[in-house]
């Protein structure tokens, strides 16, 4: 036992300085003067600048609007296959694999042909702004990490029974999954809509292939160019916020498990 | 988030499928097919139907055949296996250890949600806030750095640049681990207690029972899970594009460089066919993954 205690102190002691080294690198240099010394300087450049603070409201509407026709496409097709189609589950599985085998760079790169090359009606409306040229294509890039975070949310409930019981009680199948299914695995869901806030605060690739310097992502990398400082401070918030709201997801899923445990 | 880590329940549905109208079943996957099949298919085909024709659209095999042999793609294509498979290897050994590490800790311990959710972040975050951190640390005049040269080990007189493949492998291994965390738990979950016993009663050591029974079940779905995150590594491009302004020889940075570049005309459909390439790499990884991965489900407790 206590051999089994020794290599998980030092493998977690690696981790720990692994990782928190990074994060307290970034929050020192963010802390750093121009002149020398330390101060808030940095910090407080974040909130007086025009610029990162309209990159990051476009951002975040894109994340939204993102978030929205994720759950939208994801919740009710993951509850359709457990319930209709359970024998085709592994190849939705599959399915949700194929935004990962077609990296943001390759799916840039055709979208930047159609940007380039196709007229039309549609294409100069799609590709008027940011957020309606990017928001489809970050619910691609979000797709497989949401519909794992569903399903698995779906797999540790009694879907069929709650759907039959609130049907049973004259419930129709769109009011069964709004108002019994998304209830119940609303840890599952808003862990998926955090982490599409996280992907699209994150993403980079696409926006910059195709041209787009209003999102938040490439303001932060414009800005590190001439103020590493408030790059680096950005990042920081970034990272924390979305940690910080997934912890408190997490938590708040745990505080209701325990007891679900107990009376299954 | 627990959700991504937790492995699935026991499925508690007590009725079997509703024989429903297979057909009409179908129908509800409409919407979800349909806009993968527009908005994924859709860039996938012009990067197809634009790798295998000239500028002019007339069908050509010369845009893959330059991107698979001038010297420069060659550089590419070495760059990115190499930090591919080596933070991938790295990746999968350290994030294996740690996953064990974390679920022989208390369960419901502030540790388990502390790592949980963290990987969750990391392993998808990644990218740009990410560069920036180790820019802040391993950077010229960054706090890791500093230390090291008070203790006597000067990196960037050793010749060590933040800006580098070995300076983005170190960044690439910092969403390697957590991904490899949050992939390989559900199968550490799944050994089964009474199998340790059964070992330990039959009068194995420890050593036995992870070489003899532990490890052979969880091969397959740890070598899978290499294999993501070798993909994962090959397909990222953020952290690269914030670290560096295209110095590193990466495949990414040469689609990116190929199709912005236009100076020659037609490289923009070398660029295509650089992202075709791209797709077939990791559409191979990924089916060895999924074979792996229904090898690994034999185990899995039903």
């Amino acid at each position: 036992m206590t051999r089994g205690r020794r290599w998980r102190v030092v493998v977690l002691a690696i981790a720990a300085v692994y990782f928190l080294l990074p994060l307290l690198a970034a929050a020192e240099f963010s802390l750093r003067s121009p002149g020398g010394g330390y101060g808030l300087a940095n910090w407080l450049a974040i909130v007086s600048d025009p610029v990162l603070l309209a990159a990051l409201g476009t951002s975040l509407q894109i994340a939204v609007v993102t978030a929205v026709v994720v759950l939208a496409l994801v919740v009710p097709t993951a509850v359709w296959v457990r319930l209709q189609l359970p024998g085709l589950a592994g190849v939705l599985e599959s399915a949700t694999i194929l935004p990962i085998v077609i990296p943001p760079v390759v799916m840039a790169a055709g979208i930047a042909f159609v940007q380039a090359n196709l007229g039309g009606p549609v294409f100069p409306a799609l590709f008027a702004s940011s957020t309606t040229a990017l928001t489809p294509f970050y619910v691609i890039l979000a797709l497989p990490f949401a519909y794992r975070a569903v399903d698995n949310g779906l797999a540790a409930i009694p879907l069929r029974t709650l759907v039959e019981a609130a049907r049973n009680l004259g419930a129709g199948l769109p009011t069964a999954l709004l108002r019994v299914v998304l209830p119940v695995i609303r840890s599952a869901v808003l862990g998926a809509a955090f982490l599409t806030l996280a992907l699209v605060l994150g993403e980079i690739v696409i926006a910059r292939i195709l041209l787009y310097t209003d999102t938040f992502p490439v303001a932060i990398v414009e800005v590190g160019r001439s103020r590493a400082g408030v790059a680096v401070a950005l990042s920081l918030a970034s990272l924390l916020i979305t940690w910080v709201l997934l912890l408190a997801v997490s938590l708040a899923g745990g505080r209701r498990s325990p007891a679900d445990r107990a009376s299954s | 988030m627990t959700d991504l880590l937790d492995a699935p329940a026991a499925d508690t549905d007590p009725a079997p499928p509703r024989a429903a109208g297979r057909g009409r079943a179908l129908l509800g996957l409409v919407p979800f097919v349909g806009y993968l099949l527009v908005f994924l298919g859709g860039p996938l085909y012009f990067v197809v139907s634009g790798a295998l024709s000239d500028p002019d659209g007339r069908p050509t095999v010369a845009n893959v055949v330059a991107a698979l042999t001038e010297p420069q793609y060659h550089a590419a294509f070495a760059g990115s296996l190499t930090v591919s498979a080596v933070t991938a290897l790295v990746g999968a050994v350290f994030g294996t250890f740690l996953a064990q590490a974390v679920l022989t800790s208390r369960p419901g311990s502030p540790l388990r949600r502390v790592v949980s959710t963290a990987s969750g972040v990391l392993a998808y975050f990644g990218g740009v806030p990410l560069a920036f951190a180790f820019v802040a640390a391993l950077g010229q005049t960054g706090l890791a750095t500093l230390w090291l040269r008070a203790a006597g080990l000067d990196l960037y007189a050793a010749g060590f640049r933040i800006d580098s493949l070995t300076g983005l492998g170190l960044t690439y291994v910092y969403f390697q681990v957590p991904l490899m965390v949050i992939l390989v738990t559900p199968t550490l979950e799944g050994l089964q207690p009474q199998w340790r016993e059964a070992a330990e009663n039959l009068g194995a050591s420890a050593w036995a029972y992870w070489r003899h029974v532990a490890l052979p079940v969880l091969a397959p779905a740890v070598v899978g899970a290499t294999l993501v995150l070798f993909g994962n590594a090959f397909a990222a491009y953020a952290t690269a594009l914030a670290l560096t302004s295209g110095s590193i020889p990466l495949v990414p940075t040469a689609i990116a460089s190929a199709l912005s570049g236009n100076v020659l005309a037609g490289r923009q459909n070398v660029g295509l066919a650089l992202g075709m390439t791209m797709v077939v790499v990791i559409a191979a990884v990924m089916v060895a993954y999924l074979l792996l991965q229904r090898r690994a489900a034999r185990w899995a407790v039903r």
